[in-house]
């Protein structure tokens, strides 16, 4: 029984300073339609452009997007930041409304696109319970019914009439977490809660969550947590660009994300006059390319990197290094490595290097590559900064802890368990 | 495979004129709980806690007592000033009190109408309720002062029979806040200069209003200003209920009651339309 219909959604945003001089505009706008007219600051002839973007200063979010879901279907909603997911679960969740298209629903929907919405700190966790509960659309008597659950299940038994000012923001979520997941709707649309609360209380809500596609409920998942999306879900699409590019089992969808991502970083060729550098060197080309038993062109924790580097050199008889940074999107260094001493001497020309990066090491992330060239191990000659930047993607065996691990790297260190 | 029906459809459009009534009363708990909530967390932390409802309007008509009627000397249909002034300023307050809060109704609460869809009239609905209720409660003390004066012999109030109307006055004086207020809730998302000129425009009226004055004590202009204004007729008539001066002015009360059906359409029809898609241009 299909729970969720969406067909031919479309979704327009204005861009820029929205209020100035809009009045003229709006007017306008009102005539062209009283006149039955086709609305002059709607352009419709844009709608194949990639970018979505028009020079009226308007932008579509989402483009012919269609799609159902059925009775006790899980479905995950993948793709990059601004690839419209937010726009969707917003429409879904009636926050704002579709430009175009429609959308047919059955049953109550609840969305978590962010928990706590509606706390008043001044209020008790009880009363902010009732609150909360009944802006997420429940009747008091329903909360009555669930109070206890709700406590139990949030564990700030304790602190239940002292005003949530006076929680740490760890009691607060959770609070508001278990509020929201003991709504009993039809449908449930989940936005990257998985984010919070410390690993108990993930696996509480993930838990929580199986349990609602369950009992025949219907839940729409969005997250960049490749491993939740591959657990929890039966079906997933991936957006891009405001359209759907792909839609099928999770694990094909995620896979089809994966190698489309960021391939367009992962090299850059210059020409000589336009390259970085100076009067002793420039880059020619930088190439990042992921080495895999599979051969899937995929940077993953399970990927060897390699980086191809082909510099030009100015300088005679140059005793030369490379120096390679890598540093984690935060801004640390995660390491530092030269080129083989006692170095070589060089001439004029192009020249090139090559730094393998073991599968394994690094942890999942986005990584930025610099290096500079250095004359007797003394005197850097340019930095050429930040000329990479990657993301290291998850991939590993199932554990019930969907989390991040800590830290920069992850390195295969022998560690067992005598059993 | 079989049609499935599906029980509700989210378009682009609004039906014209869908006021939505039935899903706003599945929501009546969370109106009520919005009105607890304004109540509990506007006197928390404070010493005086909700008396504050009763004081504002009684050392305002102490105040008004001394400026107006004590330096300025005007009249005041031969009712004591105090009462006078007070029974103004409780219809007044409940007025400028659900105007100005449902104007910021989009504004204010952006950013909890962005994460989650309820029906946005539940948060205007329940501003009136709560101000029902601090009138309501105020108007215990106008009658406990009416009372104590009478005892005391100062002022032997007449009561008239159309006080029965009061109700009716009341719920104008409400639903014509709560129409002007969507109308600016609803324009001030687009058009912020709005919220600047609502603050001084309320400031303007309550001047423009027979709150420290009788209409009986104005001409020209300023009585042709006080005929244009729908609370006039409220007021006069509610003097007239409570006080028995003045007379009843049923062209007035009709005049009210039309205007306020007029901002409430134009209020509701306004605000359905912005409702659906504000959270893109806030």
């Amino acid at each position: 029984m299909e729970r969720i219909k969406v067909e031919h959604i479309y979704k327009q945003y204005r861009l820029g300073q929205v209020g100035t001089g809009s009045l003229i505009q709006d007017v306008n706008r009102w005539w062209h339609k009283v006149r039955g007219k086709e609305d002059p600051t709607m352009k419709i002839t844009e709608f194949n452009d990639p970018v979505a973007h028009d020079s009226s200063g308007f932008i579509w979010a989402l483009k012919d997007i269609s799609f159902s879901v059925n009775h006790g279907e899980v479905l995950g909603v993948i793709g990059r930041n601004g690839a419209g997911k937010s726009s969707l679960l917003k429409i879904l969740s009636k926050v704002t409304s579709p430009t175009k298209g429609q959308i047919m629903l059955n049953g109550r929907v609840a969305s978590l696109l962010e928990v706590g919405t509606g706390f008043h700190p001044e209020l008790t966790g009880r009363e902010n319970i009732f609150l909360n509960g009944a802006i997420l659309g429940m009747t008091k008597r329903e909360i009555t019914q669930k109070f206890d659950e709700i406590v139990a299940f949030s564990g700030v038994e304790k602190y239940i009439d002292t005003p949530v000012k006076r929680y740490s923001s760890g009691m607060y979520v959770r609070l508001a977490f278990a509020v929201a997941a003991h709504l009993e709707p039809e449908i449930l649309i989940v936005d990257e809660v998985l984010a919070v609360g410390d690993v108990d209380f993930q696996k509480k809500c993930m838990g929580k969550m199986k349990d609602v596609a369950r009992h025949g409920r219907t839940v729409i998942f969005v997250s960049h947590n490749m491993e939740a999306v591959k657990n929890l879900c039966t079906r997933a699409i991936l957006l891009e660009h405001g359209t759907i590019v792909s839609e099928g089992l999770p694990s094909d969808v995620i896979e089809t994300y994966l190698m489309s991502r960021n391939q367009l970083d992962w090299g850059k060729e210059y020409s000589e006059h336009e390259a970085p550098g100076n009067a002793y060197t420039r880059l020619k080309s930088i190439e990042l390319t992921p080495i895999r038993e599979d051969g899937k062109p995929i940077i993953s924790v399970k990927s060897t990197l390699e980086i191809k580097i082909s510099f030009w050199n100015y300088v005679e008889d140059l005793v030369a290094n490379l120096s390679l940074h890598l540093y984690a999107a935060t801004g640390e260094c995660v390491f530092n490595v030269i080129t083989q001493l006692p170095p070589p001497t060089i001439g004029i020309g192009l020249h090139h290097a090559r730094c393998v990066i073991p599968k394994e090491l690094l942890n999942t992330g986005v990584f930025y590559v610099s290096f500079m060239l250095v004359q007797d191990t003394a005197k850097p000659l340019f930095n050429f900064e930040e000329v990479l930047i990657f993301e290291v993607e998850e991939e590993r065996e199932i554990t019930n802890w969907h989390g991040k691990f800590p830290g920069f790297v992850r390195p295969n260190i022998d560690f067992k368990l005598q059993a | 495979m079989e049609k499935t029906k599906f029980r509700e459809v989210i378009t682009p459009q609004q039906s014209f004129f869908d006021l939505k009534l039935k899903e706003l009363w599945n929501y009546r708990d969370l109106i009520m709980l919005f009105v607890k909530r304004d109540f509990v967390a506007q006197y928390k932390q404070t010493l005086l806690g909700p008396l504050w409802f009763v004081l504002q309007p009684i050392l305002t008509a102490i105040m008004f007592y001394l400026i107006f009627g004590r330096i300025a000397s005007i009249p005041t249909q031969g009712i004591h000033p105090f009462l006078f002034y007070f029974s103004g300023l409780t219809l007044w307050g409940y007025f400028s009190d659900v105007f100005t809060k449902c104007s910021n109704t989009f504004v204010g609460n952006a950013a909890l109408f962005g994460k989650v869809y309820f029906p946005r009239m539940a948060v205007p609905m329940s501003i009136v309720i709560s101000g029902l209720y601090k009138w309501w409660i105020q108007s215990m003390v106008l009658i406990a002062a009416i009372i104590g004066l009478y005892v005391l012999g100062v002022e032997r109030t007449n009561v008239h029979w159309t006080l029965v109307l009061v109700p009716v006055y009341i719920f104008i004086l409400a639903f014509l806040g709560l129409g002007l207020g969507i109308l600016f809730s609803s324009l001030t998302t687009k058009y912020r200069d709005l919220s600047f000129l609502l603050t001084f425009g309320v400031q303007l009226l309550m001047y423009g209003t027979p709150i420290i004055y009788p209409l009986s004590f104005t001409s020209g202009l300023m009585r042709k200003v006080l005929e244009w204004n729908p609370l006039t007729g409220i007021l006069e008539n509610f003097r007239y209920a409570v006080f028995s001066v003045g007379s009843f002015d049923f062209g007035g009360l009709m005049y009210s009651f039309v205007f306020t059906l007029i901002a409430l359409t134009v209020g509701i029809l306004v605000f359905y339309r912005v409702e659906k898609s504000f959270m893109d241009t806030v």
